[in-house]
């Protein structure tokens, strides 16, 4: 145990980094920016925020692996600085999109919550201690809360931000109580000594009120059936940065806590396969099944845009539970591989619909209809996400998938729930196929009734889209680039 | 040999090409597709005339693709896919000759006729299951936008529900890949490890697998009763996506099938044989039937199509290596037969008389006013009835043959499937093409009808060619096939486990 302060402060480099950024922008906002149109300051935050991202990733990739820090409440093994320059790289994608989006009234605020939002995903994405990410998980969530009801002009953006917050609110006293039992039956904080005590004592009644109280908060962060309830509307009312960062980087930074807290702090009483007797297996195996259930079946009658894609959403984070019970075999690769890629693909479709709605509005699927004459760019680019997000090689959401299914399927095959909800997750995808479909016809195929009027793609938002429709070609032509790493 | 990698590269790569000088130009596009498609139909014939069949199963490239699941980029040639292969050739050269005329969006057409025509080459060539499947997806998503942009009656529907159950169908392909890799402990996906895997399981799953396996494919090879998707794709497609469909895409479920599904899992086959035969052998008879009584001259082609993949079926079902190559060879020959009755349908009679609906067609003279085209359709349409001296005939007759021994009463019943084919066939030849009517004698000067233009004359003779060349000489592909059968790959459906 070794509580080094330099150490402390090497690893939270990032972190140090966003926060300096965020206090920059609105410094710089305060200062010089009060005179100028919005446009201007939404561009010199989002600038400046860029560059502190930049420097948190940089950061990130410099200080490299690190073994426990200060007391091991922090672990930057591969795992976190993968998921740490994950959610840079797609908070980088956001901001592109917010270049491309409606201006919101208060620019440099909406910037620097954006950069606190990740400095609270980076922290989820190395903690190693009970407190640590329930702060952390805090940070990001209030800032998410904050971002939803940003639009305060409309009041669908007010209901869900509201809706968004009491779900929010309410898990996250589920998960402190949580996480407060297992304080109090083990006396630890941290996930590696936690789980030497738990193989000692194995699982006893109170502990299973503790995890289930566990897992209901992390099913309402993750937007998991049947805890669901407020995504669809979150996504529907918030501003499109916004729901895009909900859809990418705080998956990507829930997940990567939610495999660290499972497998390595509470994986002795895993139960099922590996523990004795019953233990969280088997729950979180019924809410990865209805939330693919759900998601995939629900999302068929959706006629808005935003709420199929909540939908979509929500049965992408059934098949990341898959990952996260498959990560017994696999090890953490292919779920952050997962989480990384949806991330990207989640984040272009709100990229390509921010910049349709700027251009006069989009909720209706039919909104999307002349899309190819609109624009060819914002097309191709969206036929390139909807096609990862349903699966199509060699997108890399078809490899995430596939790593995934086949960790499933190897952790016991058709004797263990995992191999039964692989077959159920292929099965869907196929239900899945449909409605994404239906998107891309809207877009592609459907002629327009009047002639359409052009968008004209603004250049940084073009390029983000650009440079994210080519990270999804090169990951699904390359997994390796990012599985090596697990090896 | 080693040249035939090439194939796929060069179609992407064209469809890349063909997209961005769409922009500007349409018959760039169109010059460009054609040059690409030409291109790898001499590749396959180059690789052909190299091939000796002793060479059995022939590595092309084998690297190290995704480590961690010991997936490998590992393409390799047998007979089989030769054959296959130098069909998909012909097939899109033909295509892209019947669809010269595409105006709309010709860029965009031709590219993603040409990721088609690429992920169908790359089905053909994978020797690595997960690869397979990368390819096979490929050509897929590719059909819907070709069939629901440019297509005809109901074309929205009809792409939409060929779509699904193509997707639907590898779903079930995905499931039992992912199975035997899973339960059986496979150490990769390579066709071999997986085969090593799969007969590690316990027979009950065993079957299993097999049927999600075969299931999966059949759906796309027409199989009764997941062939609806046939014939309302077929008739919604385009003219170059019809002939496509049939002609190849259709071939990548049967050969799913033999490969896969059969190569993987020799042993199931012969359980699950009376099965498949019977749906095989409904599937000839039934799509007969319902194609004597269409209106639609295109729904009669299509219903046609089901029917001859039937016999392919029938001839995996029966499983003896004379039914097999049978099989093979009726592939490729249902792939240049229907390919060029789609083009005589879409191409040259549809789109100058602007009906398919035969109480309309009965009443122009046709024979009068496109002799070609009439001349064309007979010799297509013996072909297809199975007449001897055109590649149908050899290859139905080794289907027969060859399931004989198994079971006499499939191959009456097939037999009669043949009949089946004449009627439907000659009447349509009758209706369309000499119906009696009155105003014969003068029709040539009253309703002219555009004439046939260079690429529709030489896409006609290059199919016509080959379906007369294979049919007087099937031993060309049969020397191919035959051998190709003891390729590693599917040797053990015959040491397997005889009835």
């Amino acid at each position: 145990m070794s509580f080094d302060y330099l150490l402390l402060t090497r690893a939270l480099l990032p972190e140090i980094a966003l926060v300096l950024g965020a206090l920059a922008v609105l410094g710089y906002d305060l200062i010089a920016g009060r005179q100028r149109p919005a446009e201007e300051r939404l561009k010199a935050s989002l600038a400046i925020g860029a560059i502190a991202l930049i420097a948190a990733l940089v950061d990130t990739v410099l200080v490299g692996t690190m073994d426990s820090v200060y007391g091991a409440s922090l672990m930057l093994d591969t795992l976190a600085v993968a998921a740490r320059c994950g959610v840079l790289g797609l908070a980088l994608i956001t901001f592109g999109i917010a270049a491309g989006a409606r201006v919101p009234r208060h620019p440099a605020e909406y910037v620097a919550i954006i950069l606190f939002a990740t400095t609270g995903f980076t922290l989820m994405a190395a903690a190693n201690h009970l407190l640590v990410a329930f702060a952390a998980l805090e940070l990001a969530s209030l800032s998410l809360y904050i971002l939803t009801g940003y639009d305060k002009s409309r009041p669908e953006s007010a209901e869900a931000a509201l809706k968004y917050f009491l779900y929010g609110g309410m898990a996250s006293a589920f998960l402190l109580f949580g996480f407060s039992l297992i304080f109090g039956l083990t006396g630890e904080l941290e996930f590696g000594a936690i789980a030497i005590m738990l193989a000692h004592t194995g699982m006893s009644p109170l502990l299973a009120i503790a995890l289930v109280m566990v897992l209901v908060a992390f099913g309402f962060k993750a937007a998991a059936a049947p805890f669901h309830l407020w995504a669809p509307d979150a996504y529907e009312g918030a501003p499109t940065p916004s729901a895009a960062l909900i859809a990418s980087a705080s998956k990507l930074a829930g997940f990567t806590l939610f495999l660290r807290l499972l497998w390595p702090g509470l994986g002795s009483v895993a139960g099922g396969e590996t523990g004795t007797g019953i233990g969280w297996l088997a729950p979180v195996a019924l809410i990865a099944g209805a939330s693919m259930l759900l998601g995939n079946v629900a999302a068929l009658a959706q006629s808005n845009v935003r709420r199929l894609l909540a939908y979509s959403a929500i049965a992408h984070a059934g098949a990341m539970l898959l990952g996260v019970i498959a990560a017994e075999v696999t090890g953490p690769g292919p779920l952050l591989y997962y989480a990384a890629t949806y991330g990207v693909a989640a984040a272009g479709a709100f990229g390509v619909i921010a910049v349709i709605e700027a251009n006069g509005g989009c909720q209706k699927l039919t909104d999307l209809i002349g899309l190819g004459r609109r624009s060819p760019l914002l097309a191709g680019c969206l036929a390139v996400f909807i096609l990862s997000l349903a699966g199509i090689p060699p997108l890399a959401g078809f490899f995430g998938k596939f790593a995934v299914f086949a960790g499933a399927f190897r952790s016991g095959g058709l004797a263990a729930p995992a191999g039964w909800l692989a077959l159920l997750a292929i099965a869907l995808s196929a239900v899945a196929f449909y409605y994404y479909l239906i998107v891309l016809k809207q877009a592609l195929v459907v002629t327009p009734t009047a002639e359409p009027k052009r968008i004209r793609v603004p250049a940084v938002t073009g390029l983000t889209l650009l440079v994210a429709t080519a990270l999804l070609l090169l990951l699904g032509a390359f997994p390796s680039l990012v599985l090596r790493y697990f090896a | 040999m080693n040249l035939l990698p090439w194939t796929i590269y060069l179609s992407f790569a064209g469809a890349i090409l063909a997209l961005a000088a769409g922009t500007r130009s349409a018959t760039a596009a169109r010059v460009i597709a054609l040059g690409t498609a030409l291109a790898g139909w001499g590749v396959t014939l180059w690789a052909g005339c190299q091939f000796s069949p002793s060479d059995g199963l022939l590595t092309l490239t084998n690297t190290t693709w995704i480590e961690s699941l010991g997936i490998r980029f590992h393409l390799a040639a047998d007979g089989i896919s030769l054959t296959l292969v130098v069909l998909t050739g012909l097939a899109a050269v033909a295509g892209i000759l019947f669809s010269w005329n595409i105006e709309e969006r010709t860029g965009e057409f031709f590219a993603l006729y040409l990721t088609l025509i690429g992920g169908v080459y790359g089905v053909f060539l994978s020797a690595d299951a997960f690869l397979f499947f990368v390819f096979y997806e490929i050509a897929i998503v590719p059909k819907y936008f070709l069939i629901a942009k440019w297509g005809s009656t109901n074309r929205e529907y009809g792409a939409m529900k060929l779509a699904l159950y193509s997707f639907a169908g590898s779903a079930l392909v995905l499931a039992g890949l992912l199975w035997i890799y899973g339960a059986g402990n496979a150490s990769g996906f390579s066709l071999t490890e997986l085969a090593a895997g799969a007969a590690t399981l316990d027979p009950n799953a065993q079957l299993m697998v097999f049927a999600l396996l075969f299931t999966g494919f059949a759906v796309l090879a027409g199989m009764f009763p997941f062939h609806t998707w046939a014939p309302t794709g077929h008739v919604a497609a385009p003219t170059a996506a019809s002939m496509l469909l049939a002609g190849v895409v259709m071939k990548l479920g049967a050969y799913g099938c033999l490969r896969v599904a059969m190569g993987l899992v020799p042993d199931a086959i012969f359980w699950f044989q009376p099965a498949i035969a019977w749906l095989a052998v409904i599937g000839i008879i039934y799509a007969g039937l319902v194609a004597l009584v269409q209106d639609d001259f295109k729904f009669v082609i299509g219903y046609s199509s089901v029917s001859h993949m039937g016999f392919v079926l029938l001839g995996l079902a029966a499983a003896t290596p004379l039914a097999v190559a049978g099989a093979v060879l009726q592939m490729f020959s249902h792939g240049v037969i229907a390919g060029l009755l789609f083009a005589v349908v879409g191409r040259m009679v549809y789109e100058r008389t602007h009906t398919r609906q035969l109480a309309e067609l009965r009443r122009l003279p046709l024979h009068r006013l496109m002799p070609f085209t009439a001349v064309v359709f007979v010799i297509a349409g013996l072909a297809s009835m199975g007449m001897p001296g055109f590649s149908g005939f050899p290859a139905e007759l080794s289907i027969l043959i060859g399931t004989w021994p198994v079971s006499k009463l499939w191959t009456l019943a097939a037999a009669l499937g043949v009949l089946i084919a004449a009627a439907f066939t000659l009447r349509v030849i009758q209706v369309v093409f000499f119906s009696r009517t009155e105003a014969t004698a003068d029709a040539a000067e009253t309703h002219p009808l555009p004439p046939l233009t260079w690429p529709e004359q030489t896409g006609a003779a290059l199919l016509l060619g080959a379906t007369i060349l294979i049919g007087l000489n099937p031993g060309l592909l049969l020397d191919w096939i035959i051998p190709g059968l003891n390729s590693p790959l599917l040797q053990a459906i015959w040491t397997g486990g005889a009835p």
